[in-house]
């Protein structure tokens, strides 16, 4: 190797992954690049490589979840990390420990990353300005953010269309309570998506989506709104569903989740109003026959499996970049 | 900083039909041969001898690419390079796998590239052919096949320009001066 590959030698510019409003386009880019070599790995017969050995990740999941904990277990795994799961039951928090305890607990066993998810907003970023040599990654916070999600779903597309920029992307479903819609609205702005959101007035952000008209540069002033799902779904190139959880219903945002499903479910009968080769998306846990038939979500356009396995490669390339990376001097 | 010419675009031509004539010497044809270029600049290179290789012996040679970035021993010293994907289209058990890499120094990308071609199969032998020997070696390895070897210090640098990323085929050495 000459030493002149210093100049192409680079990382994302944060110590930690929080939410997708602090990586810019070229962080982006260069997670991408590196899933790229990450989806190789992955798709061989023995898959481990010995980047991370001797690197200690933990997760520190406060909500359940399957496909977010296990991925990042696997992908720290194939990069032989040792991985620890420590979940809310059974740790010590179920003796009134402080999150800030624990992780200053964790953090003093030498952990090199702490995946933390957690039903208050702000938790993981909390974290992070506690932590000294520790990055967090944020799996999912209250209803702020899901970045790993997010870098998974903005890698889907652009494997499948070819590109970002410019294409039609729809959300529909529960924007108010989605931590992965919001996390998408950062990425898909940033990656030049047209952004089209889609769901029952209660469910819509009003607050958030009011402060826009106050401000001429407000990030998301393109990003438009639609209440009637077949408009929306003209000529999309995306159309990613968002889990409706029960709980709604229950609090009073939707008369029924029939109704809802009446209006907003994805079918394959209103996939024929989006583009012919538009991609259907969900984050999962899917409920399928209320915001997802189930013909639409396992039809030739859903992609949704294999937003799965492209979840691993994604957290493979953010935890290598993450532990290996030099961020010494770009901290928060 | 003073900068000269080891190599011009000549002198590397030259150098790379030697090298791949070596190679079929050594290997008695091009039967059983995958070459695997290192990225970057390995990359070309090993398609440069794949070409000349099938031109001399009128017959097709797999190649590939190996990124090795996830198997380096100094990862946690320095940012990594973006990573580039592996791609080694078949079957490396019982072939004879020839490395391709532009400059050979401390030998630790070997090592490295080493590991990573045992990951995807058991090679009947690993050969390594490389541009540039430029000596202090860290480890027990030594280059198969050598375009041309150049004494130098630890403060200079070595570069190869290849046509296919700078747009020109040299190799310069750039020294501090002080």
């Amino acid at each position: 190797m000459t030493t002149n590959d210093t100049n192409t030698k680079k990382s994302i510019r944060q110590k930690h992954i929080l939410d997708l409003d602090e990586l810019n386009r070229s962080d982006i880019e260069l997670i991408f690049e590196n899933t790229d070599s990450m989806m190789e790995v992955l798709n061989r017969g023995i898959r481990k490589v010995p980047a991370l050995r001797g690197k200690t990740i933990i997760t520190l999941f406060y909500e359940s979840s399957t496909r977010t904990r296990v991925s990042f277990e696997q992908a720290g795994k194939i990069l032989s990390a040792d991985v620890i799961n420590v979940s809310s039951d059974g740790s010590s928090s179920k003796k009134g420990e402080s999150l800030y305890n624990t992780a200053l607990t964790l953090q003093a066993m030498k952990a090199d990353a702490i995946v933390i998810r957690h039903q208050h907003s702000g938790a993981a970023c909390f974290l992070a300005q506690q932590m000294d040599s520790t990055s967090i990654i944020n799996a999912g916070d209250g209803m702020h953010a899901h970045p790993t999600q997010s870098l998974l779903d903005l890698y889907t597309i652009k494997k499948n269309l070819g590109t970002i920029s410019s294409k039609k992307v729809v959300i529909v479903g529960d924007l108010l309570y989605s931590r992965v819609a919001r996390s998408n609205l950062w990425g898909l702005t940033t990656m030049g998506a047209n952004i089209v959101l889609c769901g029952p007035n209660t469910l819509l952000p009003q607050d958030f989506l009011d402060s826009r008209i106050h401000e001429t540069n407000h990030p998301f002033r393109e990003i438009q709104i639609e209440e009637n799902i077949d408009t929306a779904l003209k000529d999309a190139d995306v159309v990613m569903a968002l889990r409706l959880q029960s709980e709604r219903q229950k609090a009073g945002h939707l008369p029924s989740l029939r109704e809802y499903s009446r209006r907003f479910g994805i079918t394959s009968e209103r996939l024929k109003i989006a583009k012919p080769d538009a991609i259907v998306m969900h984050p999962g846990p899917m409920n399928e026959g209320v915001e997802i038939e189930s013909d639409a979500a396992h039809g030739p356009q859903s992609v949704i499996e294999s937003q799965v396995t492209t979840g691993v490669a994604i957290r493979m390339a953010i935890l290598y970049d993450l532990i290996t990376g030099n961020h010494s001097e770009k901290e928060l | 900083m003073s900068v000269k010419k080891i190599q011009t675009d000549v002198q590397m031509k030259r150098a790379l039909a030697r090298i791949s004539h070596e190679i079929l010497e050594r290997n008695s044809g091009a039967k059983n041969l995958i070459l695997v270029g290192m990225h970057s600049r390995g990359v070309p290179l090993a398609f440069r001898i794949r070409d000349l290789i099938s031109s001399y012996e009128g017959q097709a040679v797999d190649v590939g690419s190996l990124d090795i970035g996830l198997y380096r021993d100094d990862i946690s010293d320095k940012p990594q390079a973006t990573m580039k994907p592996t791609d080694i289209p078949v079957d490396i058990n019982g072939r004879i796998v020839v490395l391709v890499d532009d400059v050979l120094y401390t030998g630790r990308s070997i090592r490295a590239a080493m590991d990573a071609i045992n990951d995807l199969g058991r090679p009947s032998q690993i050969q390594l052919a490389v541009l540039i020997d430029r000596g202090h070696r860290e480890l027990p390895i030594r280059a198969d096949f050598v375009g041309k070897n150049v004494p130098t210090s630890k403060e200079e640098d070595v570069a190869v320009k290849l046509t296919e990323v700078d747009g020109l085929d040299e190799v310069v050495i750039s020294s501090p001066t002080t």
